[in-house]
């Protein structure tokens, strides 16, 4: 995280302007591919176009030229295949083109539409979650196919496969660039997308590299953007606030490619100003009195963010929220959570006493912080010898080869 | 936009008939597909729909170009789960869709929504 000008953020400013003629396009044809196809010849254009000095709306001038690339493109076709309706359709749609444009690229509520109604396709349920993840961060987020295919280690035709399959099936199936009649359930399957994205640079599930920062970043983007545009929903700023009260320790929880465990990070390298963010966003969700899993989770973060050292945890506290979210929830992972947390409130047996139950269900098998968290309130209940073998399971279980190693340093 | 929702349910005699359950032909109206036929009926988005028999009583006829058509007894495939029936409906969109095949009154099933193609000059037939 740097000042306001970095390279970052720049990219971002240009990505943002793409990302809204591909959403304006994309919902005014309900067609991604031809308005991802417009868009590219808008930009290409611009690079020439703009060379003797960039317009005074440049927004305006991309999203005009790509809207005629667009009626132009569609023309062309349209001369070929038999589809009268359409066309007609097309061509009155482009009649007061200017005007409706001009509307279009100085009206920010309508453009905030246009950029939901995109999100709500690229994360609609009736797409395999890989494949709704991959979109978002194309078509939302504009990393290139070559950035998202090295972000999850897979092969790039395969991905891009993966997209023009998406994009046929988001024309052919129906799926609307439009905010849904009932957003509650769609909007979930947004939120698990974004936070899918974070949990997968924040706790890199393959491969070497113990945190992918870029990945936490274009969630965090992502983010704000839903913040930005759906002020009200708590959960949606629940999720933000956790992203970023997660973010804030990413420095502190590395040390020469080592994983550092939360009781020995130098919590003066954590971001204040991420956790303030953090902070004050979880606040005003909280003041909404409409409780959710995000909201939760970003509480125990804001504790932990908030105790000056280890030691001075309300474990008391988080211990009490997991309680919720188990009850929300009824996943094994937050009990796991959980029995780590009443551990260090109540004494290591009470916490084994919560872990118990996780492991005689083996609904966690082969998960494993499940082992390690089992192995550390082993330890600390005086089963050295049963601690050793819980620490064994829990390096060999690990995918991440940072986490293994360290854990084979700390235990063998 | 057409949509097919295309019933799958279990193969076996007790999938057919807990599937078929309460259906057309039973003179309690409040059948569960019953009150389904009827509130898609009201709400205008209705094109047709069939019920068909078990999969034990299907005919497959196979084309292979100039061979001789091929008759067999029984369906196209032999599965744990078959086309039970299906609606052809009109609605706006994928979410509607995915709203109507939600409300079918059956405890064991797929439903398979498949959106139709549109400006097909075959179509033209139809009319």
């Amino acid at each position: 995280m740097s000042g306001p000008t970095s390279e970052g953020e720049l990219a971002h400013a240009f990505r943002e302007e793409w990302g809204a003629v591909v959403a304006t396009l994309a919902r005014r044809l309900g067609d991604l591919q031809a308005a991802e196809d417009a868009a590219a010849e808008a930009f290409a254009a611009a690079a020439t176009a703009w060379r003797d000095g960039v317009p005074p709306n440049p927004g305006g001038w991309l999203m005009l030229t790509a809207w005629r690339k667009a009626v132009d493109a569609h023309r062309r076709t349209a001369a070929v295949a038999v589809d009268p309706q359409v066309l007609g359709e097309l061509a009155l749609r482009a009649q007061p083109e200017e005007a409706a444009v001009d509307e279009l690229a100085t009206e920010p509520r309508q453009l905030g539409d246009d950029r939901l109604g995109l999100i709500f396709a690229c994360c609609h349920p009736a797409l395999a979650l890989e494949v709704r993840v991959a979109m978002t961060l194309r078509y939302v987020a504009g990393l290139t196919t070559k950035q998202i295919a090295a972000a999850f280690l897979i092969p790039e035709p395969t991905l891009a496969q993966r997209l023009v399959r998406a994009k046929r099936k988001i024309r052919d199936a129906g799926i609307r660039f439009e905010i849904p009649a009932r957003p509650a359930q769609r909007l979930r399957s947004v939120r698990t997308v974004v936070y899918l994205v974070f949990n997968e640079g924040f706790a890199a599930s393959g491969g070497d590299a113990l945190i992918r920062k870029e990945l936490c970043e274009e969630a965090i983007w992502l983010g704000r953007l839903l913040h930005r545009l759906l002020p009200a929903d708590a959960e949606t700023a629940g999720l933000l606030a956790l992203m970023l009260l997660h973010h804030a320790r990413a420095v502190a929880r590395q040390a020469g490619g080592r994983p550092v465990p939360l009781e020995e990070q130098d919590r003066s390298r954590w971001d204040r100003a991420l956790i303030a963010e953090g902070t004050r966003v979880l606040d005003e969700a909280l003041a909404r009195r409409d409780p959710g899993s995000y909201q939760l989770q970003a509480a125990i973060a804001a504790l932990h963010a908030q105790a000056p050292r280890f030691d001075d945890t309300d474990w008391p506290q988080i211990a009490l929220l997991y309680g919720s979210l188990a009850r929300l929830e009824h996943s094994p992972v937050v009990e796991v959570n959980r029995a780590v947390a009443v551990g260090m409130a109540d004494g290591p047996l009470a916490g084994l006493a919560v872990l118990e139950p996780v492991l005689a269900s083996g609904a966690l098998e082969g998960y494993s912080p499940l082992y390690a968290a089992h192995a550390a309130l082993l330890e600390k209940a005086g089963y050295p010898e049963r601690a050793r073998g819980a620490w064994a399971r829990a390096a060999e279980t690990s995918a991440n080869s940072a986490v293994r190693e360290e854990l084979l340093r700390r235990h063998d | 936009m057409k949509y097919a929702l295309l019933i799958y349910t279990p193969t076996t005699a007790e999938g057919y008939a807990a599937a078929a359950k309460a259906t057309v032909h039973e003179a309690d109206a409040h059948g569960g597909w019953v009150d389904y036929t009827r509130a898609a009926k009201e709400a205008g988005v209705l094109v047709g729909g069939e019920q068909l028999t078990h999969t034990d009583t299907a005919t497959s006829v196979r084309l292979r170009g100039d061979e001789e058509r091929l008759i067999t007894d029984g369906p196209f495939m032999e599965t744990k789960e078959h086309l039970l029936g299906f609606y052809l409906i009109d609605v706006p969109d994928l979410d509607a869709a995915i709203d109507w095949a939600a409300r079918m009154p059956v405890d064991d099933a797929t439903i398979e929504i498949r959106a139709a193609m549109s400006g097909m000059p075959w179509q033209l037939m139809l009319d």
